[in-house]
């Protein structure tokens, strides 16, 4: 038997996280550095991953089976595709960075007495939704699948609630009442969208015997298993759901601002860039794969779901005061632009979304990160609090520029090349729909700016005179993330060429062809 | 020789690179460091240019394939370079023209604490601006497209510590992104048609597509065109660009930048060809511009926002020339060329007063600087007569030409184009005299500036100076070498493919008619401003001036409808949001809450109450059992 | 006699016991009338034997009888530690676990 990968990816950080919860409460500053280097060994995990899988391989690698609750035909499997593994590596990426960026979010007050750890629990939970969102990538039974989808609500819970932004302008009570209102918020909306994936997935247990993904799709090849029409709609509405939620798809979004908003900026990372990617990542690996004609029979009302996002999360981006919930509606806009491609159902579409996982995880992180920088150092998230920070901070103000150009999808950073190969694979499909969501460009723009001119630019408010410019930490944060955004704007083929493969897979579960071209040009 | 093309944007690429992440160290050669390699881009591209006159027509065509950009299923988008007569022209033009406006910054720049920076920013232009000449498809020259908007965005807002240069950078650059969209979409459209987007599938087989696609295609080019060379309806960003520093405004706001949309046009001239509703528009842009920033030029009193209504009128014929087809693309990229010189010159030469005027823009507030500032007014007038059109000069030869076209066009078409186009002529003598006379003629009207400073005008240093005099040879010039034996048409014609028009009057008709306008121009502008002196506060004047002064009310528009609009639009969604989507939210959990607040008091502690319900219960159990047996 | 007339005596004893259980405070009382809805089954259960001709019945009977048995010394016990605790036996005072 060959060594587990998979397993160990994920064990790793949940090791690392029992390990992290029980260092003592004196070896504060040792807690946060297991918590680093575990991070970090499994980024190396990741990379060996992305390393060992052979892009036109099978469309799982690296599996593992073990029979694990026989009675039910639950499965321990696992197994990556090109889609899993390039999100497994994102999450491995950005952990550390979040792990540096909230070095001091979690120090305990004064007031605390001496056995309290808050700094333990924080970078132990970090760690655990590491754990489970990695292995929730890795699922290919969909119990084991929604059992992870489910226990991460748990530790994301603890973060949002526990260990909130300090900076509120309505002092400690205020903030407590409101960061208990989004936990709570964040909790119900999400075990909502999970209880109804439960009656699904229990469905789908009834009507195909199985839990696991290749023995459905091979009962599904060989005509074993077929499903009535409306049982198909009414499962892949409930799995929809609960990945609607997490996305989130507009009407179901707005616990996403709560979360963020009062989250600390590193957290607000790990909810955006990671654990919301679970949904999308969901819908194409099973609404699409497990219920290719009721995907279909959706795709109208799902794409005018998704532009609806798209306008109407950077409209109220514009309309924003708080620097984070700006942020928030932002994203909510960009996964607008995910599920398009996603239920565009052409190559590019679905290549695009896969790249624009994977580039808005990076983006969003850079552009959260330095504003949480900002943010701790004024105290204040409102805009107006800020007013010329590019004068005594001009670094501080590069960096966030180049995040929030990274937002706008500037060329030659990432989110261009997944937004273009959206828009065109949208457009090719759904003409209107693909012109409709190019409006959005325009939006964004806007909203980036205006952010950037008025927190940035013009004469140096008295709040912000004598603010610090960017440490050798946060450097250490930032600089490797915008690495990051130009390498794979201006070449972003090693990614593509492992996500190719997984979307033409992706493309004969729902037997889409490309639509050809009017004319046959000249090569 | 080939493999040299990539070097031309790797040089001032990795300036920008070196001098935006090198930090303070650099801030002492950092000018130096900008300007040698702005200056090495302009030495390969004449190695280039050399290689490619030494070929035949037929192999001036130079390619460079680098790495595939995004390789995707049926999406095939490369990093390559196509250099051809056309990117040629550019190349020499954006690394010349630049090079020289690198050496005017040192001096200009001098005084400012980040002018490491500055030039880091001009390096960036100047990459991204050669990528857009020489990118082989459409996808590259939109990162090049972008990347322009971006430098031109950095470099609007340098002072960004003065909130209106802030929102001025912001607003050029949304203006633009709204032609973005134009452009995003042609490419979108082109992939449909033509399942790729390079030059060289694309071009070759246009003509095989409908002409509904080619057309809507055309539309959304123009519309990128629009955005970038300020064209109606995109062009109110031009005027507030002018807070930029003023060699940006010279190289990028008049000489290069705002030119791309005629280059992108001129690239996809076999396009247009098959669209002739497109064509029409692109005319019709053209010529509405042409007068639109006349208009405005005459009203300005701002010596930077004059030369900008200038420039957008300008490039209004550039469009009008493209827009006429095969008869007109070369004209257009002749008078780009030129313009590109005595533009730049005028801007720099603006520039120069400024820097002896304390930073006044006011013209008001000039007069009778030509004592003191020999060599700017020599230059600056120098490109004065190119730009109005005097006989020998670059302007003649290039506007007389586009002129004709025009006039070539054929029809009631082209008597009314060019009509505008000659009508154009005169206003553009009216507004550069009264520019002309306003600076450096007539009283003294100086006053001081904001910290009671006296202003003292001074010729500028040589660093300023050179880089005007070498472009005021160009602007006398250039005209001629190109005009003269049709030269330029001869180097450009395999591109882009050139036609005789059938004109209903001949060309020295043209060329006398073209002669009495300007006379009249200039006749009008000295009774107004020669004979008279000017008053040092502004008159009311008539309803047009105070139209045009505020740029013919398309400002207040944009804002009453756009940004008034647009505020309330968000506030109410914001409104919306939080009691509509989110209240529908709270309100279902409120509503679960309140129900189990109900039925908690059936909970009442007492044991005989569960056992009710309990024998309820079971009877109403054992009631279905027997019911369900007996149906 | 019919063994029907047996399950109506059944159905009697057990609305008897019912209603008691449901009147009554007194927790002895309760607990009586309780005693009297299992015995009541009891008689149905032994009645059914008859008629069936089998004795599961009969066997389900002495089962009912171990377990009320032991339902009388738990339940006894709490009334009695009840009294002494609150000195009543009335089932409406021990109502502590009411929000």
């Amino acid at each position: 038997m060959s060594f587990p990968l998979l397993t160990a990816t994920a064990a790793l950080p949940a090791v690392g996280a029992i390990a992290t919860a029980a260092v003592p409460a004196a070896r504060r500053t040792a807690a946060k550095w297991l918590a680093l280097l575990v991070s970090l060994g499994t980024l190396v995990l990741g990379a060996i991953q992305l390393v060992r899988f052979e892009p036109g391989g099978a469309r799982y690698q690296l599996t593992e089976s073990h029979a694990w609750i026989a009675d039910f035909g639950v499965r321990y499997e696992l197994g990556v595709d090109g889609i899993g593994v390039a999100l497994i590596a994102l999450t491995a990426l950005l952990m550390p960075f979040v792990i540096l960026a909230g070095w001091h979010d979690a120090d305990p007050l004064e007031t605390h007495n001496s056995r309290w750890r808050p700094t333990q629990g924080f970078f132990a939970l970090i760690l655990a939704v590491e754990a489970m969102v990695i292995l929730s990538f890795e699922a290919t039974d969909v119990f084991l699948f929604y059992i992870l989808f489910e226990a991460m609500l748990i530790p994301m819970y603890f973060l949002i609630g526990g260990f909130g932004d300090r900076a509120h302008a309505g002092g400690d009570e205020a903030a407590a009442t409101q960061r208990s209102y989004a936990a709570v918020k964040f909790l119900l909306y999400n075990l909502v969208g999970g209880l109804i994936m439960l009656a699904a997935v229990i469905g789908l247990y009834v009507v195909a015997g199985t839990f696991s993904l290749s023995e459905i799709a091979a009962a599904r090849a060989n005509g074993s298993l077929d499903m009535a029409t409306n049982t198909e709609r009414l499962l892949f509405l409930g799995f929809f759901f609960a990945f609607a939620v997490k996305a989130p798809l507009w009407p179901l979004h707005t616990w996403l601002p709560n979360a963020m908003g009062e989250a600390t900026a590193p957290v607000a990372v790990l909810i955006t860039a990671v654990v919301d990617k679970v949904g999308t990542f969901a819908m194409l690996r099973f609404c699409l794969q497990l219920f290719p004609e009721a995907s279909k029979w959706a795709t109208p009302v799902i794409l005018v779901l998704a532009l609806i996002s798209i306008v109407y999360g950077a409209l109220l981006a514009v309309g924003q005061r708080d620097i984070k919930r700006l942020i928030a509606y932002a994203s909510i806009s960009h996964f607008g632009f995910i599920i398009l491609g996603i239920f565009a159902m052409t190559t590019q579409g679905q290549s695009g979304a896969t790249l624009y996982m994977v580039n808005h995880g990076i983006s969003t992180a850079a552009l959260m990160l330095v504003a949480g920088f900002l943010i701790s150092r004024r105290g204040s998230r409102l805009i107006s609090d800020y007013g010329g920070v590019q004068k005594v901070a001009p670094v501080l103000a590069g960096t966030f520029l180049i995040g929030g150009l990274a937002t706008l999808s500037l060329p030659g950073l990432a989110p261009f090349v997944s937004e273009f190969l959206v828009l065109v694979g949208v457009f090719s499909a759904y003409p209107v729909v693909g012109i409709i969501a190019t409006v959005g460009i325009v939006l964004a723009a806007l909203y980036v700016l205006v952010l950037y001119q008025r927190t940035m630019t013009g004469p140096v408010k008295e709040s912000v005179r004598g603010m610090p410019d960017l440490k050798v930490r946060e450097l250490a944060v930032v600089v490797p993330l915008i690495a990051l955004l130009v390498f794979l704007g201006v070449y972003p083929k090693p990614l593509t060429e492992i996500i190719n493969p997984a979307v033409q897979h992706t493309m004969s579960d729902v037997q889409k062809h490309d639509p050809k071209p009017q004319v046959e040009a000249v090569k | 020789m080939e493999n040299l093309i990539a070097l031309l944007v790797a040089a001032p690429l990795l300036g920008a690179v070196v001098l935006l992440c090198g930090g303070r160290r650099l801030d002492r050669i950092g000018h130096l460091l900008g300007t040698v390699l702005a200056a090495a881009s302009f030495v390969i591209g004449a190695v280039l240019f050399v290689d490619m006159l030494g070929k035949g027509a037929e192999e001036r065509t130079f390619t460079q394939h680098l790495f595939s950009w995004v390789p995707v299923e049926g999406f095939q988008a490369d990093v390559g370079f196509q250099l051809d007569q056309l990117s040629m022209t550019f190349v020499l033009l954006i690394s010349g023209v630049g090079t020289l406006i690198h050496i005017y910054s040192i001096g200009y720049m001098e005084h400012d604490e980040r002018r490491r920076r500055f030039f880091g920013y001009l390096n960036l232009f100047v990459a991204a601006m050669l990528l857009l000449v020489i990118a082989d498809n459409y996808l590259l020259l939109y990162v090049g497209w972008e990347g322009v908007g971006l430098a031109s965005y950095l470099l609007i807002g340098f002072w960004q510590h003065k909130p209106s240069a802030a929102t001025a950078a912001k607003k050029a650059f949304l203006v633009n992104r709204v032609g973005d969209m134009g452009l995003s979409i042609a490419i979108m459209l082109m992939f449909t048609t033509f399942g790729t987007f390079a030059f060289g599938s694309v071009l070759p087989s246009a003509t095989d597509a409908s002409e509904g696609k080619l057309t809507a295609i055309g539309l959304m080019l123009l519309l990128a065109a629009c955005g970038k060379s300020a064209q109606v309806p995109l062009q109110s960003w031009l005027g507030d660009a002018m807070e930029g520093p003023t060699p940006v405004s010279a190289l990028i706001h008049a000489a290069t930048m705002v030119t791309a949309g005629v280059y992108l046009i001129v690239r996809s001239g076999v396009i247009f060809n098959a669209a002739p509703d497109a064509q029409t528009a692109v005319t019709v842009v053209g010529a509405v511009t042409l007068l639109f920033g006349a208009i405005v030029g005459c009203a300005k009193d701002d010596i930077k926002k004059a030369l900008a209504g200038s420039t957008m009128s300008q490039i209004g014929y550039m469009i009008l020339a493209a827009g006429l087809g095969p008869i007109g693309y070369v004209f257009a990229i002749m008078h780009l060329v030129t313009h590109g010189f005595f533009k730049a010159g005028l801007f720099l030469g603006a520039g120069s007063v400024m820097h002896g005027m304390n930073d006044e823009v006011d013209m008001r507030k000039y007069g009778a600087l030509r004592k003191y500032m020999p060599i700017t007014f020599a230059t600056f007038g120098l490109g004065y007569l190119a730009i109005i059109g005097f006989p020998g000069l670059s302007g003649f030869f290039s506007k007389d030409k586009i002129i004709e076209a025009a006039f070539a066009k054929g029809g009631t078409e082209g008597w009314i184009l060019g009509g505008v186009a000659l009508l154009g002529a005169a206003i553009t003598a009216f507004y550069m005299t009264r520019v002309m006379l306003m600076t450096f003629f007539g009283e003294k009207r100086w006053e001081n500036d904001a910290d009671g400073n006296q202003p003292h005008p001074h010729e500028s240093p040589r660093s300023m100076t050179i880089p005007m005099i070498v472009l005021a040879f160009g602007s006398v010039f250039a005209g001629g070498i190109f005009g003269v034996g049709d030269r330029f048409l001869k180097w450009l014609e395999p591109v882009t493919g050139h036609a005789e028009g059938d004109s209903p009057v001949s060309a020295m008709t043209v060329t006398a008619a073209t002669m009495v306008v300007l006379v009249i121009g200039v006749g009008i502008a000295w009774a107004v401003y020669g004979r008279r002196p000017v008053p040092a506060v502004a008159p009311r004047g008539s309803l047009l001036t105070r139209a045009a002064r505020r740029d013919l009310l398309q400002d207040d528009f944009n804002h009453v409808v756009l940004v008034r609009g647009g505020e309330h639009l968000t506030r109410s969604l914001v409104y919306v949001d939080h009691t509509l989507v989110d209240g529908v939210v709270n309100g279902t959990a409120a509503s679960v809450g309140g129900l189990s607040g109900r039925l908690r008091k059936l909970q009442n502690g007492y044991a005989r109450t569960y056992a009710v319900s309990m024998f309820g219960g079971a009877a109403i159990i054992i009631a279905a059992t027997l019911l369900m047996r007996a149906v | 006699m019919n063994p029907v007339n047996y399950l109506y005596l059944a159905s009697l004893l057990f609305t008897i016991g019912a209603a008691g259980v449901l009147i009554r405070r007194n927790a002895i009382v309760v607990f009586m009338c309780v005693e009297l809805m299992l015995n009541a089954c009891n008689l149905a259960f032994v009645a059914f034997s008859r008629m069936h001709g089998n004795l599961d019945g009969q066997i389900i009977a002495f089962f009912t009888m171990v377990v009320a048995a032991a339902e009388v010394v738990v339940g006894l016990a709490i009334i009695v530690s009840l009294f002494r605790a609150r000195h009543s036996a009335s089932v409406d005072d021990a109502s502590l676990m009411k929000l």
